[in-house]
């Protein structure tokens, strides 16, 4: 070990991952449906391709799990991404694709996606 | 990115109910589930609640699995690992509300917990040292080398009034100052630590160097700078192999990545660490005979003065710290003095840990600010004496110290408290007796080992304690005297004040606080010739009462043929010939069987 910077830069590296390990409640969290109804719509890449992208942006204060089914099936791949202190948004019909721009819009600068939540649906 | 970490337990006592195999079995099935790439598993240092081993934590929800097998690990998987339910059979059932899944922190068993020691334990692998960095190891390291002096980390270790968590208690930052200046014009100087737990129920440092090695190498480091020693030994125990395994590990990781070894930080210091295994005596715990051990020789201790600061290893000033309170410096020295000594009571700062066995709900590891006092740790995060019996005595500091009865149950616990109800702090066992305990034979019990381990260079530990131990027999079997006890108490003082080391000076200790607070028992001992608690064999007897329906079953499993009586009629116990074993009350199926 050289210098400090590097001892910072193995925290840094290492920090996203070990700090997962709490119960912290103010983070974002993104919920897939991963249900029989989820998994058959193709629930399973949606989730890589939010997994990826996370970890593409470096973000740290993300959580990503999964759920069982809500009842409406016919609108699977669903998700739910929850702001802490916001309500929960709902996106239906979901897509690798699409999670990448939720990523983008929603988490990284808090634009919702409109035209892909449930309410458009309607 | 990981999506999920799951801790698994490893170690001492998750280990030994099969930690390791759940843990290929949980990477196996994520495998085959080709979740690999999202699911991390994790082995661990100890959670503390040994009791429900081998546990398992999933986050991010934060699922504590207690008690999983090996079969459960395909259900945990396909079922909340990969669909997100929650296996709620499995979870610890303290954490399972109405509402869903309660936080393990608000959890009667870690809410009153404060974790500083061990605030690594069951968070990081111990074998990989990135973890370590990533909760900010070795950053402790870097600050007193880059920004500090030697004199201004023995300063803020002296002010933040951290002591000796090996059981005497005696002030961490005079014992380098001392060792820094003692002898100014040294060549050579040595850090040595204290890993060779020895008393029976104890299990702190054991834990600290399994679940989390690199800080006591971090701090010995530390201490190096602060001392000017440039070479540090770990006297370990053979008999913690997973410990010496992931020290050994964790040493060769620092050495890696330049954390130990020349010119660490390029700050011009050097300083390296090696293992010593100590072969299990009890004596080589005490610090001039665990110094004599690392030499190469016969573990003996030596009389002091010359005190290790001094003259210690190899004839060269040493310093000589506990696991435990090397856990505390990288924290000290990046939170500072005023945190640390924020906690606590006036003259004993930061917390403990303790290791709770006996006759306690929540056998396991926790770790409390001093000053949290007895019926805390035992009611409220031990959960208190299973099957409903009654709190009799809790038994701190090992063979070295004392009972506590209920009395002083509501006792702040500290170093100068404690010895002022007769008992001390020990390392940190911390053993609870209910009314089925008898207390002679506790005494007993610690006598027997300090006289197994008295390594008999001084006469009056080596001889005095044989005698004790003889009274106290004498007395558990019935044939004590009144003058006994005060030919007891007059020995006890005798050993205390004259014996070279700690061990014997400690050794009569047991006895000492059972006679003061537990006197009518050896009084029932000696004048009514029984035994309130029925655990001393020769004053107990087996009686069968009217319940007997005579279904001969006592009888064909008495060992001794003891027993007689005709088929559905009351049987009888010949007292002369019974041996006390009580294998007709275990077997009787009418409980027509009874301890007198």
């Amino acid at each position: 070990m050289k210098s400090l910077e590097e001892l910072r830069a193995i925290k840094e590296k290492m920090k996203a991952s070990v700090n997962d390990r709490n119960d912290n409640t103010d983070k974002i969290r993104v919920v897939i449906g991963m249900a029989t109804c989820g998994i058959a719509a193709g629930a399973r890449p949606v989730m890589t391709a939010f997994l990826d992208e996370i970890a593409k942006r470096g973000l740290e204060n993300v959580t990503v799990t999964q759920t069982g089914c809500i009842g409406m099936c016919k609108l699977e791949p669903l998700v739910d991404v929850f702001l802490p202190g916001e309500e929960k948004v709902t996106y239906i019909k979901m897509t690798p694709e699409k999670a990448v721009r939720v990523v983008n819009d929603h988490i990284v600068n808090k634009n919702i996606v409109s035209e892909y939540t449930i309410g458009s649906a309607e | 990115m990981y999506r999920s970490h799951v801790l698994v337990c490893g170690g001492t006592g998750c280990s030994s109910s099969g930690s390791a195999k759940i843990r290929t079995e949980m990477e196996n099935e994520i495998k085959k589930q080709g979740l690999e790439n999202e699911v991390k598993v994790v082995q661990t240092g100890c959670f503390g609640l040994c009791a429900l081993g081998p546990i398992m934590i999933v986050y991010p929800e934060g699922c504590f699995y207690s008690r999983v097998t090996v079969e459960d690990v395909p259900e945990i998987v396909s079922e909340h690992l990969l669909k997100g339910r929650v296996v709620t059979r499995l979870l610890y059932k303290e954490t399972v509300t109405e509402s869903g899944v309660k936080s393990l922190n608000d959890t009667n068993f870690y809410k009153k917990q404060h974790r500083v020691a061990l605030r690594n334990c069951g968070v990081i692998n111990p074998e990989n040292i990135e973890e370590y960095i990533a909760r900010d190891g070795y950053a402790a390291l870097g600050k007193v080398l880059t920004e500090m002096t030697p004199e201004e980390v023995i300063d803020v270790i002296l002010k933040s009034g951290l002591r000796g968590r090996g059981g005497a208690g005696f002030p961490t930052g005079r014992k380098w100052s001392l060792a820094r200046t003692i002898v100014p014009d040294a060549d050579q100087k040595y850090v040595c630590c204290n890993a060779d737990e020895g008393d029976p129920g104890a299990f702190m440092d054991r834990s600290v160097l399994e679940g989390d090695p690199h800080a006591v190498l971090e701090a010995m480091a530390i201490a190096g700078y602060a001392i000017g020693a440039s070479q540090g030994y770990i006297y370990v125990r053979a008999e913690y192999p997973i410990a010496v395994k992931r020290l050994k590990i964790a040493i060769n990781q620092a050495r890696e990545y330049g954390l130990l070894g020349k010119n660490i930080f390029e700050s011009g210091f050097d300083f390296d660490i090696d293992v010593r295994l100590g072969a299990g005596a009890f004596v080589c715990g005490e610090e001039t005979a665990l110094m004599t051990s690392i030499e190469g020789r016969r573990g003996e201790p030596r009389p002091r003065p010359p005190f290790p600061a001094e003259k210690g290893l190899f004839g060269k000033p040493s310093i000589l710290n506990n696991v435990e309170t090397y856990a505390n410096v990288p924290q000290i020295i990046l939170n500072g003095a005023e945190w640390f000594s924020a906690m606590g009571t006036e003259k004993s700062k930061g917390t403990k840990v303790f290791a709770l066995g006996g006759k306690i709900t929540n056998t396991g590891l926790v770790e409390v600010p001093m000053g949290t006092t007895l019926r805390e740790i035992i009611e409220d995060i031990g959960g208190g004496i299973p099957n409903g019996k009654k709190f009799k005595a809790a038994q701190t500091g090992g063979p070295s110290g004392g009972c506590i009865p209920a009395q002083h149950l509501d006792t702040p616990i500290d170093y100068d408290n404690l010895i002022a109800i007769g008992s001390m702090m020990g390392s940190g066992g911390l053993i609870v007796m209910d009314e089925d305990n008898c207390m002679v034979d506790i005494a007993k019990f610690f006598l027997e080992f300090t006289v197994d381990e008295s390594c008999g260079k001084c006469t009056p530990c080596r001889i005095g304690n044989k005698r004790l131990l003889e009274l106290l027999n004498k007395i558990t079997d019935g044939n004590g005297t009144l003058e006994d006890l005060d030919k007891m108490e007059e020995l006890c003082l005798y050993i205390k004040n004259n014996s070279l080391c700690g061990l014997g000076q400690t050794a009569p200790n047991p006895v000492l606080s059972t006679l003061r607070y537990f006197r009518d028992e050896y009084l029932a001992h000696i004048v009514d010739k029984t035994c309130p608690a029925h655990v001393c064999k020769k004053l107990v007897r087996y009686e069968i009462t009217d319940d007997c329906r005579g279904c001969t079953k006592c009888a064909r499993n008495c060992p001794v043929g003891a027993i007689t009586g005709k088929v559905k009629e009351k049987h009888v116990i010949d007292q002369s010939k019974c041996i006390k074993c009580g294998a007709c009350m275990d077997n009787c199926n009418f409980k027509a069987i009874i301890k007198k």
